[in-house]
């Protein structure tokens, strides 16, 4: 009886960590519409209220947000664009067109983008009709048939903004700007981007349609409220089925964001970005370590988590080198030293390896120069060495100039993690001149 | 010289009284504080002292000016007096399409301020008539109901662009000075009210033969005309005015002499002769054509706006002073002063009773013709002389005035008829300033209206008039004679009634169908799709919305939805001269049925494409007035289209709805414009952003610009872009030949100009503190002139009062701190702020970006070197150095919002790093952590 009843709140348990491990998924993969972000608050009711005179006064507009990467852009928007759809007035009223810089790479895309999503009379299931003037020509027919009080609204959300303006001529910048400028369908063009110097990639007649209005997402957060925005983001929301479960969860939240390492950790972290994408990388690492063993992030898992973000790529890859190739990179290394930086070749690589073999090696044999020149292919194919000129025909490959992409930290680092280090090799690394 | 008129009968002699108040040596001027009139005949002088309201003959005898004297002098020889004095206007002499500024109908009495500095406001002592009264009132407080007409008030200025609130400070001080007695000399009325017998006869000889003069029409016209071009002194000013702007006619353009050109040949054009036939009168016989005239009158009042209405109201009253002042002194020779009653019943009637006065005053006597005769044309000269305010004269003027003088010899009014024709009636046609077309029916209508209510009251006086009427007519009939004017009064008045219903609903509708083809908007469902690719016949539309767009409800929302840049302004301020220059080039182009190009450049916002489009819209207006013929309008984008080559296909299509592929709609529109065709219209096309219709072979735009050239083309091209010097940089020769020099540039706006942008457009809705406006248009005039950032600037500035005042107090202005809380965020770089709210790390970077920089003694370094500094850095702050990887995705983060430039990242450790911002930003945004 005793067993069951236990077995049975296990059950729960298991079945409410899923839950609320679910929940917290969705939220740090931007898979949910956000939350109102922090301390953005005059930012956005900007948008907003711009957005919302669109949608209901059929006044154009034309706005820029610019902020950061990952200083929450996009989820501003998302968060204005939810708060606006659920007001009577705004819902059903206004259509939306959302493009991306780095979907739609040049107007004629675009332009089929735009028609495909307004549904306007070209299209056919989810095809678009008709050539690329064509169908600028019935867009701007269109919009321009339309009228502040008769035509429903259009938001134009261009993500990745500055993308749009590398397309030829602008067109499509100018076009929507331009409607944007005279009495015809109402639109808001809000274009999201993270350069600071976005209008001086505009054309001066695009830019002169520009309304000029930015809207900067510069967050001036300190680490305290970066806590507490960890301490909101990890924290169950109110209508959790179990509730008794969400306060535990809840209270261990909060007993994590006060631990000592926990706050060096994020600290860290904080000191190195401020922006929330990685701060969601962070806790979605540590939020996998939750197991019904234990069943709420331990301080333990964000220090871990942590030391899997700062992890250096390079010394990694280190690590599953040869001892061959580890050799060739100390080689490289040296040669580095010696000549400050100027470009290397394999023959000289390969004379600083057999003098090392010859004068120090113990532990590693002689191994033929064929085996040596694939060992130093193999590097280069990791990228860890980097010929200088890319045409590789005239030059014999023993004699192309080559420069290591690798910072003596890295090296030194990764040698003495490395499982099984001949000594020698270890020493020979150390020595200052070979 | 127009303003030879009766009062010259009167001789005036003008007397500087009292001591000498001043001198000014360099000058050489003597300042006086009276001037007294002697007025032959008259006991008592009127005395006019420095401060007084005075009036002074103008062309218009019905309208004198109406200024405050400030100074009197004269000069070393005593001779010359002259007066300094301050200019008031009648709402009439607004120019017509700036009266619908004042926002309200304006008082009858009512004057307002000039505030012109380019205005001459020195004139001949001797063109003082008398006195006035003026009052000055309150903005807010209402008109005085008097039944006295003698007083005008003043509560507004007009500076030529804006009615304004005066500075009370500036007419204070002679406020006291006024408020003249009101017994004898009070009022107008300066001349002395008896002629003794001499005078009266020898004014009589001339007056006689001066009787016909009211010829209706042309007094009508004449003064009409004057009226409302404000206060047109001699010909070049009327001229200068009917441009409607002040400083266009300080620059003799091009579209001067072209006018002038025209001008000439239009006179012999048909629509010129219509408008002829109308204004040189001797042919009609009175009554018939004041029928006509009232029956014309009564169907356009039907439709006429009601502005119009109020403004032959605001007319009337003007005569009462002087009637009743007539009345008062019976035998008065009021003519000069005569009111703006249209002139030919109440003048018949005054000049009939003075004629049987002047008779019992005294045999008639041929001498006294004589001399009065000679005196005037003596006089001449001396008058021609008097300094006016604007001293722009045609050239064309000078034969006219010889003729008048011959003329003056013989009649001197028959002078003033004879010039007030040849000043007006051929300009007409053929000056065109669209005021001029535009007002050509409101000005008769206005008139016309008047001559309504005229009619009523002196219906009996018509016969002494016809009498009267009869010998001017041949004279004019002579004159006018190379206007082809030889039909009978019959064929006349049945042109006129054929004229009169041509101008009503069924022409007009007509004319209303085929502008709305012109096709600016053919929906392509119209266009029969021969090879319609598209699915089903789309119709380009967007889904029409299911709640209606909601009004703005406060004054900012008001404001706000007015200063939006697409809401258009009912007239465009500021490119008064532009949109003279484009008129006449297309207008000239569609009456002679010939073609042209004309390039049209300035930097983005100036209201290049605005000015073109109100051109077109005032075109299209008078083309459905069957004023000009009909033309077709075409506009096309190079930005709004995917190739230059697709210029064709859009023309192609807008123009007679074909779809074609590029090559077909070329050669299609090559045929069309190389071939006569039978009833072919004008084509105004205009090609917007040119620039972009450039190809390497340039055919594009040498086919535009080739067609108009064609005999038959019957084309129009305005071409528009940003470059002054775009022929000149992008095209080859034969291109930019074919193009011409018919060029224009829009100069940036100035910031008195944006303020004017912004309060037309405001139109009276009071949201912006004075002083914010001055800010936006002065911070937006010395950025980049553009008419458009300036509007934005306000708008936003609206939308940050109307948040941070709440809600509850809706009538808040715009204020100073708005202003600048706008500016700083559309104009403030964001880079300072983007390094202070970024990560300690990054800021750390960018110290060791500096730092390396400096090491090194370039501002380029790699960022390996970069980030040993860093490191070095990271140990000094007392923070753990970061990981190499950690450290390329700080310094592509800063690479990503352009704080630093970066090579393509592929380079890893080798990636050339550079500043985007300058050293000094930088190390200031750190240091005021």
């Amino acid at each position: 009886m005793s067993k069951r009843k236990s077995r049975e709140t296990h059950m729960l348990l298991g079945e409410c960590l899923s839950q609320a491990q679910k929940i917290l998924r969705r939220r740090f993969c931007h898979q949910d519409v956000p939350a109102m972000p922090a301390g953005l608050d005059s930012q956005h009711k900007h948008l907003l209220e711009l957005l919302r005179r669109t949608a209901v006064h059929g006044e154009s507009n034309s706005v820029l947000i610019v902020g950061p990467r990952g200083s929450g852009k996009t989820m501003l928007l998302s968060y204005v664009l939810r708060e606006l759809l659920e007001e009577k007035d705004v819902n059903k009223n206004v259509l939306q067109v959302h493009l991306n810089g780095l979907l739609q790479t040049d107007d004629r895309i675009a332009l089929k983008e735009i028609t495909r999503q307004l549904n306007l009379e070209n299209v056919v299931g989810d095809k678009v009709f008709g050539s690329f003037a064509e169908n600028l020509a019935f867009l701007l027919e269109a919009l321009k048939k339309g009228n502040r009080s008769s035509s429903r609204p259009v938001f134009f959300i261009l993500d990745e903004f500055d993308l749009f303006a590398h397309h030829k001529n602008q067109t499509l910048l100018y076009n929507l700007l331009d409607v944007s400028q005279s009495a015809q369908a109402p639109v808001a063009v809000v274009g999201l981007t993270c350069r600071l110097d976005v209008l001086e990639l505009l054309e001066k007649r695009v830019k002169s349609r520009f309304s000029h209005r930015q809207i900067h997402l510069l967050s001036a957060l300190t680490f305290r409220q970066y806590l507490e925005v960890v301490c909101t983001q990890l924290s169950l929301p109110s209508d959790f089925p179990d509730s008794r479960f969400s306060e535990e969860w809840n209270n261990s939240v909060r007993k994590l964001t006060e631990d000592k390492s926990v706050e060096d950790v994020l600290q860290k972290h904080f000191n190195i970005s401020k922006d929330f994408r990685s701060l969601h990388v962070l806790l979605l690492l540590a939020l996998s370590r939750v197991t019904t063993s234990s069943p709420a992030i331990q301080p333990t898992d964000l220090v871990e988590a942590r030391r899997l973000c700062a992890a250096d790529y390079k010394a990694n890859i280190l690590h599953g080198l040869s001892i061959l190739e580890l050799c060739l990179i100390i080689a490289m290394k040296h040669l580095n030293e010696i000549y400050e930086g100027e470009p290397f070749n394999f023959q000289m690589v390969y004379n600083e390896f057999k003098k090392f073999i010859s004068r120090k090696s113990r532990s590693i044999h002689n191994f033929e120069k064929p085996v040596v020149m694939k060992a130093f292919e193999h590097l280069q194919q990791l990228e860890l060495v980097k010929p200088m000129e890319a045409s590789t025909t005239k030059i014999q490959r023993e004699y192309q100039l080559m420069k290591l992409l690798l910072d003596h930290s890295q090296i030194m680092e990764s040698l003495q993690r490395y499982p099984q280090c001949p000594t020698d090799v270890k020493q020979w690394a150390a020595s200052a001149f070979a | 010289m127009s303003r030879y008129s009766m009062r010259l009968r009167i001789k005036r002699t003008y007397e500087l009284e009292g001591r000498q108040i001043g001198t000014d040596r360099k000058l050489k001027r003597h300042f006086y504080n009276t001037l007294k009139i002697k007025v032959d005949g008259r006991p008592e002088d009127a005395v006019v002292n420095v401060g007084d309201y005075i009036i002074i003959e103008s062309d218009d005898d019905d309208n004198p000016y109406v200024a405050q004297l400030l100074k009197l002098f004269c000069d070393e020889t005593r001779k010359v007096k002259k007066a300094l004095v301050q200019w008031y206007v009648h709402y009439c002499e607004v120019p017509k399409n700036k009266k619908k500024l004042l926002g309200r109908a304006p008082h009858p009495q009512e004057i307002f301020y000039y505030n012109d500095p380019s205005c001459d406001s020195e004139v001949d002592a001797e063109t003082i008539l008398g006195k006035v009264e003026v009052k000055h009132i309150k903005v807010e407080a209402p008109f005085p109901e008097t039944q006295t007409n003698n007083t005008l008030y003043v509560k507004l200025s007009w500076d030529t662009k804006t009615f304004k609130a005066i500075d009370m400070g500036l007419t204070k001080p002679w406020d006291t000075v006024t408020t003249p007695p009101k017994q004898g000399t009070q009022s107008p009325v300066v001349e002395s009210p008896k002629s003794p017998p001499p005078s009266a006869s020898s004014q009589r000889g001339p007056a006689l033969r001066a009787l016909p003069t009211p010829d209706p029409t042309v007094m009508r016209r004449a003064s009409s005309t004057s009226s409302y071009t404000s206060r047109t002194m001699s010909t070049g000013k009327i001229r200068s005015r009917e441009a409607e702007s002040i400083h266009s006619a300080s620059k003799l353009s091009a579209s001067k002499l072209l006018s002038e050109k025209r001008r000439g040949r239009a006179t012999s054009g048909p629509a010129v002769r219509k408008k002829l036939e109308l204004s040189s009168p001797g042919k009609l016989i009175e009554e018939e054509m004041l029928s006509k005239l009232m029956d014309e009158e009564l169907a356009k009042k039907v439709s006429s706006p009601t502005k119009t209405i109020e403004l032959s109201i605001s007319l009337v009253p003007l005569m009462d002073p002087r009637k009743s002042r007539r009345q008062e002194d019976e035998e008065e020779e009021a003519f000069p002063l005569e009111p703006l009653q249209s002139p030919d019943q109440p003048t018949a009637a005054t000049l009939d009773s003075q004629d049987t006065t002047r008779d019992l005053h005294g045999p008639s006597d041929d001498e006294f013709v004589e001399e009065g005769v000679t005196r005037i044309s003596a006089k001449t000269p001396q008058r021609k002389a008097t300094p006016r305010r604007s001293n722009l004269r045609g050239p064309s003027r000078t034969p006219s005035r010889r003729k008048d003088l011959s003329s003056a010899f013989r009649e001197p009014s028959l002078g003033v008829l004879e010039e007030a024709e040849h000043e007006h009636s051929p300009a007409e046609p053929a000056a065109t300033p669209r005021s001029k077309r535009k007002s050509a029916q409101l000005v008769s209508g206005k008139i016309l209206k008047q001559l309504d209510l005229l009619n009523d009251q002196e219906v009996d006086s018509d016969g002494g008039e016809e009498d009267l009427f009869v010998p001017s007519k041949i004279d004019l009939q002579s004159s006018s004679d190379e206007d082809g004017m030889n039909g009978s009064d019959d064929e006349l008045v049945s042109r006129k009634s054929r004229r009169v219903s041509s101008s009503q609903t069924p022409r007009s509708t007509d004319k209303r169908r085929s502008s709305t083809r012109t096709p600016r908007k053919t929906p392509s469902k119209k266009a029969p799709p021969p090879a319609a690719r598209t699915p089903r016949r789309a119709t380009p539309s967007i889904p029409t919305r299911t709640l209606p767009a909601r009004n703005p409800d406060n004054v900012l929302e008001e404001a706000r939805a007015r200063l939006h840049v697409s809401s258009v302004p009912e007239s465009l301020p500021c490119r008064e001269q532009e949109f003279q220059d484009i008129y006449n080039f297309v207008e000239s182009k569609v009456i002679d049925g010939t073609g042209g190009c004309m390039y049209i450049s300035g930097v983005p916002g100036t209201g290049k494409t605005a000015t073109v489009h109100e051109v077109i819209r005032c075109l299209q207006q008078s083309a459905v007035q069957d004023e000009i013929p009909h033309f077709h309008f075409i506009e096309i984008n190079g930005m709004k289209m995917t190739d230059p080559h697709q210029a064709y296909v859009q023309i192609l299509q807008k123009l007679s709805n074909q779809k074609a592929t590029a090559d077909h709609a070329a050669s299609l529109l090559e045929k069309r414009f190389s071939n006569p065709a039978p009833k072919k219209e004008t084509t105004v096309l205009l090609v917007d952003e040119l620039d972009l219709l450039w190809t390497r072979k340039q055919n594009v735009m040498y086919n535009l610009f080739d067609w108009p050239t064609r005999r038959h083309a019957r084309l129009v091209v305005l071409t528009i872009a940003n470059t002054m010097d775009l022929p000149e940089r992008i095209m080859i020769n034969r291109v930019a030949s074919r193009l011409g020099l018919t060029r224009m540039s829009f100069q940036p706006y100035t910031f008195k100009q944006l303020q004017q942008i912004i309060t037309s457009r405001l139109n009276r809705v009071k949201a912006f503190e004075e002083d914010a406006l001055q800010l936006v248009s002065r911070k937006v005039a010395a950025l980049s002139g553009d008419a458009r950032r300036c509007l934005d600037i306000c708008r936003r500035a609206t939308e940050i009062c109307e948040f941070s005042g709440g809600k509850q107090n809706g009538a808040r202005l715009v204020g100073m701190s708005h202003v600048m809380e706008v500016l700083n965020e559309m104009f403030s770089s964001s880079y300072v702020t983007a390094i202070r709210c970024s990560s300690v790390q990054e800021q750390l970077f960018l110290r060791a970006v500096i730092a390396e920089f400096r090491r090194l003694g370039l501002e380029e370094a790699t960022f390996q070197q970069v980030f040993v500094q860093h490191q070095a850095l990271c140990r000094v702050e007392g923070l753990q150095p970061i990981c190499v990887s950690e450290g390329l995705a700080v310094c592509q983060r800063l690479g990503a919002c352009r704080l630093l430039l970066l090579e393509p990242s592929g380079l890893d450790l080798l990636l050339r790093v550079r500043l985007n911002v300058s050293q000094d930003d930088v190390l200031y945004a750190l240091k005021a952590d």
